[in-house]
């Protein structure tokens, strides 16, 4: 049996959710960091690289650019459809912004994994 | 007559600007949040480079400080990008919470509702302040 909504916005409501989810994956990080960075012994880059070469830092690290990411997604995404409103252009927009994402997360991987 | 009373009472177009209407604080937080998130995401690319350069090799090290010292004019351009940026994560951050808030029905009444959003610019700009000079 085919189970499929036909009608109302069900499917806002995953990029709804997913929104509040990486939100709060970001916040737990941002203080995290913040309070890491506080506890360093010295505030030079040598300190600075340290931290991030540990394999936990980096892993968290990575999840929170996932979650950034995945954020900006929905939220430039929301941006383009309320101002944009001819199609193919809307289109051309949402596939840019999602290449430009997709490619800053393997940078942020490349920069974490060569340290 | 009622009739005619009726036609005349019905609601009118309101220009907002001519008329000096103010959007209400929440309404502000709501459309920095957009702005701020807009920001961000435009200036990505920067700050993926900043972030790595600040981890390279001993050249993309320079590179990094070079960039950050960048000034024209006088003034630390590129310093000053990044202390606007990080209003907006904060502005972003400390709205985002409120808008959880909201989501869980906490301080959806007008006067909290506005008391919340008051707070939110208090939280960022101190934080702003505080950590911007901590950085600088």
């Amino acid at each position: 049996m085919v189970k499929r909504l036909v009608v109302g916005a069900h499917y806002g409501f995953r990029d709804w959710l997913a929104q509040r989810v990486t939100a709060v994956v970001m916040a737990v990080y941002t203080v995290y960091m913040l309070v890491r960075i506080a506890l360093l012994p010295a505030h030079d880059n040598e300190a600075w690289r340290t931290l991030m070469a540990g394999g936990f830092t980096k892993f968290v690290t990575f999840l929170f650019a996932l979650a950034l990411f995945y954020h900006a997604w929905v939220g430039i995404r929301d941006i383009w459809m309320d101002y944009v409103q001819q199609i193919s252009l809307r289109l051309t927009l949402h596939v840019l912004t999602l290449l430009a994402l997709v490619g800053y997360a393997g940078w942020v991987a490349q920069i974490l994994w060569r340290l | 007559m009622a009739q005619a009373a009726a036609v005349k009472a019905r609601p009118k177009y309101l220009n907002v600007f001519l008329l000096g209407i103010m959007l209400p604080v929440p309404g502000f937080v709501s459309i920095f949040h957009r702005v701020s998130g807009a920001g961000l995401f435009l200036c990505m690319p920067l700050l993926i480079w900043l972030f790595g350069a600040s981890l390279g090799t001993p050249e993309q090290f320079s590179a990094y400080r070079s960039a950050m010292e960048f000034s024209l004019l006088g003034l630390p351009l590129v310093k000053l990008l990044l202390l606007g940026l990080l209003w907006a994560y904060l502005h972003h951050f400390c709205a985002g919470i409120r808008f959880l808030l909201l989501d869980m029905h906490i301080g959806v009444d007008r006067a909290p509702a506005r008391a919340s959003a008051w707070a939110v610019f208090a939280v960022s700009l101190t934080l702003t302040v505080v950590l911007g000079g901590l950085t600088w």
